[in-house]
């Protein structure tokens, strides 16, 4: 049937609006994808690249410049560089754990008290004073709209008096805080999508409600728990403003050390570049391997 | 959704002795009691009227944690089952109130004191200075005006977002590669952001964009004329922020019954039809979710000013937050700087509340 009329005037034209309609479509996608490849791109490969390179703007890397390790040595992370004592890399590598240790361990938890806060949520009926189970969702959600600036000044006067300041367990309390209500948010929404009966069955059976929670629940409610832990790991490595305010020597953060080059190094694009990379490559290869459940993460709680 | 019902009912008979109740609000008590002779202690020796006391204040906390946690026990051990319940709840909540309730409650004593750090006075309550200071002081309001251009901007970002999140719901190849790529912007921390793009892509001699404009015969300027470094500092906090409402607004269209779209094509709707009539109205909950969180984190935003133009020039790319980061990092004003950042927390709370509401209102009649 078809071989008979494809060369028919009308589906002659709806041919062409299909592939006028497909070229549009990629070439949309294909302009998208470079604005937001081209930074990422531009910012690995001024990495490698030296003053006149800088200069001329030269962008294709062995085609119009080639590739130096000048920039990366600068963090002390070339190939000839890697088997000496370089203080910079160090100092690089002190800052880049405190922004491990610092986002893991208050992902960590925020998905703790915020999975159980959620659960209880989601499953009991509470009343603290007038505070019913609706009020303290609100509660918990509403700290989603609170600035950091608000908090900044009175805890920088807090850890100062409780000698917290620049340590890492005061970061750590911090972005807890301010990555639970999403965590709340995205678990509570996890939770309702498990059907009560798995718990009545479980109950019957005779384990305790923390029973039911810890071996039933928590096994289905798994993948959605790591979508929260990964949001909130990128949400805390990349948090600036307290870090900025609450560190000095100790317990900065990578993007604290990024900022605080910005400023002196002038036409040093490389190093600028390198360190940049450096700081943006662990996250890219996040997203890389873990998109599918940062897109959960994002997605839960958009659609009921 | 149902949030109050008693969903998951458990009925215990449980027996707890009067001994064990007692045990329990003693060790509540007891350790409140602790807690509090401490910190009393602590005052004391802090003023200099005594000798005996801690170099800071952190044994005080430990003896708070140690109340937090004797108050979780207690709940077991007076209430037994129901107790266990609570216990759900009551960590998260505990540790809310305690780093969000009580410094709300220093910072609002702090902001009526002229509290320099670099003064050695320590706090002084001066009234109402600090609020006639604000009154006057031109750069906030000018930060409160730039923070409303931010919020309006959110309407572009939402319709680019809703474009790409149509893009990548169509039938294409390649759909995972795409969504990987225009999720990258997101991952990216707003510091090295403002280097890669603001600081070096734009830069006015050797950067790429500046280069493309000079060849066009263009002079390049992104941050010395107010209206296009504010333009640039929305485009760069669009770049990295677009794929968060994106992939919300995805998960929205995923979620779309396929049905009524086959039958509004079987009804021989165009594709500009199909999306004004059906998608877009069956998407409006899903939009204004997206658009709503996305608002509060833009009144959020400062990271990019801070680092790209530390709100020059002349504060036309000020955010409220940043310039109340430059008031305590250049001038130490503690006191002020506080009571800036409460009004604007006031602000912010009556302004999300009025879209929550309108927005709820408007949800109920559809259009």
């Amino acid at each position: 049937m078809n071989a008979i009329f494809k060369d028919h005037e009308v589906s002659l034209r709806v041919q062409t609006k299909w592939w006028t309609n497909r070229i549009a479509i990629y070439a949309t996608l294909l302009i998208w994808a470079a604005i937001c490849l081209f930074p990422i791109f531009w910012t690995i490969t001024t990495s490698f690249k030296l003053a006149p390179d800088v200069m001329k703007g030269n962008l294709i890397p062995w085609w119009d410049f080639t590739p130096r390790w000048k920039g990366w040595e600068s963090i002390g992370l070339s190939p000839r560089l890697i088997g000496e004592v370089s203080t910079v890399r160090e100092e690089f590598f002190k800052r880049f754990w405190n922004s491990t240790v610092v986002s893991i361990s208050a992902s960590l938890l925020a998905v703790i008290l915020g999975s159980l806060a959620a659960y209880g949520l989601s499953r009991f009926s509470y009343r603290f004073g007038f505070m019913k189970n609706s009020d303290i969702s609100f509660f918990f959600l509403s700290q989603m709209i609170l600035p950091p600036v608000v908090l900044a000044l009175p805890f920088l006067v807090l850890y100062k008096s409780l000698g917290l300041l620049d340590s890492r367990i005061g970061l750590i309390l911090l972005y807890t805080l301010m990555v639970l209500p999403i965590v709340i948010w995205i678990m509570r929404d996890q939770f309702q999508g498990i059907p009560i009966e798995l718990e009545e069955a479980a109950l019957v059976d005779g384990l305790g409600i923390w029973g039911a929670f810890l071996q039933i629940v928590m096994p289905i409610a798994l993948p959605g728990m790591v979508a929260a832990f990964i949001l909130s790991l990128v949400l805390c490595w990349n948090e600036y403003f307290f870090a900025a305010l609450l560190t000095s020597t100790n317990a900065t953060t990578l993007p604290v050390m990024v900022a605080s080059q910005t400023g002196s190094q002038g036409i040093n694009w490389w190093s600028m570049a390198a360190l940049s990379s450096a700081a943006i490559l662990p996250l890219v290869i996040v997203a890389i391997v873990l998109e599918k459940y940062i897109i959960k993460g994002m997605a839960a709680g958009a659609v009921k | 959704m149902n949030t109050d019902g008693d969903l998951l009912h458990t009925v215990t008979t449980d027996n707890i002795s009067d001994s064990r109740k007692r045990l329990g609000k003693l060790m509540v008590w007891g350790t409140a009691l602790f807690c509090v002779m401490l910190a009393l202690q602590q005052t004391i020796y802090q003023s200099g009227r005594a000798s005996i006391g801690f170099e800071t204040w952190r044994p005080i906390l430990y003896a708070y944690m140690l109340w937090a946690t004797a108050l979780c026990a207690a709940q077991v051990i007076v209430n037994g089952e129901k107790g266990k319940r609570t216990l759900f709840v009551l960590p998260a909540a505990l540790f809310v109130i305690s780093l969000v309730v009580f410094p709300l409650l220093f910072a609002l004593y702090i902001s009526f004191t002229d509290w320099n750090l670099a003064s050695p006075k320590g706090p002084q309550p001066n009234g109402w200075d600090n609020l006639v200071q604000m009154w006057n002081d031109s750069f906030y309001w000018n930060a409160l005006t730039n923070m409303v251009y931010y919020v309006l901007a959110v309407s572009v970002e939402y319709v680019i977002a809703f474009g790409l999140a149509l893009l990548l719901n169509a039938q294409i190849s390649a759909r995972k590669f795409f969504r990987i790529v225009f999720l990258l912007p997101l991952m990216l921390s707003p510091v090295a952001v403002s280097w890669m793009i603001g600081k070096s892509m734009l830069e006015v001699r050797f950067g790429p964009i500046s280069r493309i404009i000079r060849d066009l015969g263009g002079e390049p300027t992104f941050f010395g004329n107010p209206e296009i470094a504010r333009f640039m500092i929305m485009a760069m906090d669009a770049w990295t922020f677009i794929p968060f409402m994106m992939i919300m607004l995805l998960a929205g269209l995923q979620a779309l019954p396929s049905e009524v779209l086959e039958a509004s094509k079987v009804d021989g709707a165009s594709g500009w039809q199909s999306f004004k009539e059906i998608i877009f109205p069956l998407m409006l909950p899903v939009s204004v979710t997206a658009v709503v969180i996305r608002i509060i984190f833009k009144l959020k935003l400062a990271d990019i000013i801070i680092n790209v133009t530390s709100g020059g020039p002349g504060g036309a790319t000020d955010s409220v937050t940043s310039f109340i980061f430059r008031e305590y990092r250049d001038r130490s004003n503690v006191g002020y700087g506080t009571l800036l950042a409460m009004v604007y927390l006031v602000l912010i709370v009556i302004f999300v509340t009025l879209l929550l509401k309108l927005v709820s209102r408007w949800m109920e009649r559809p259009a």
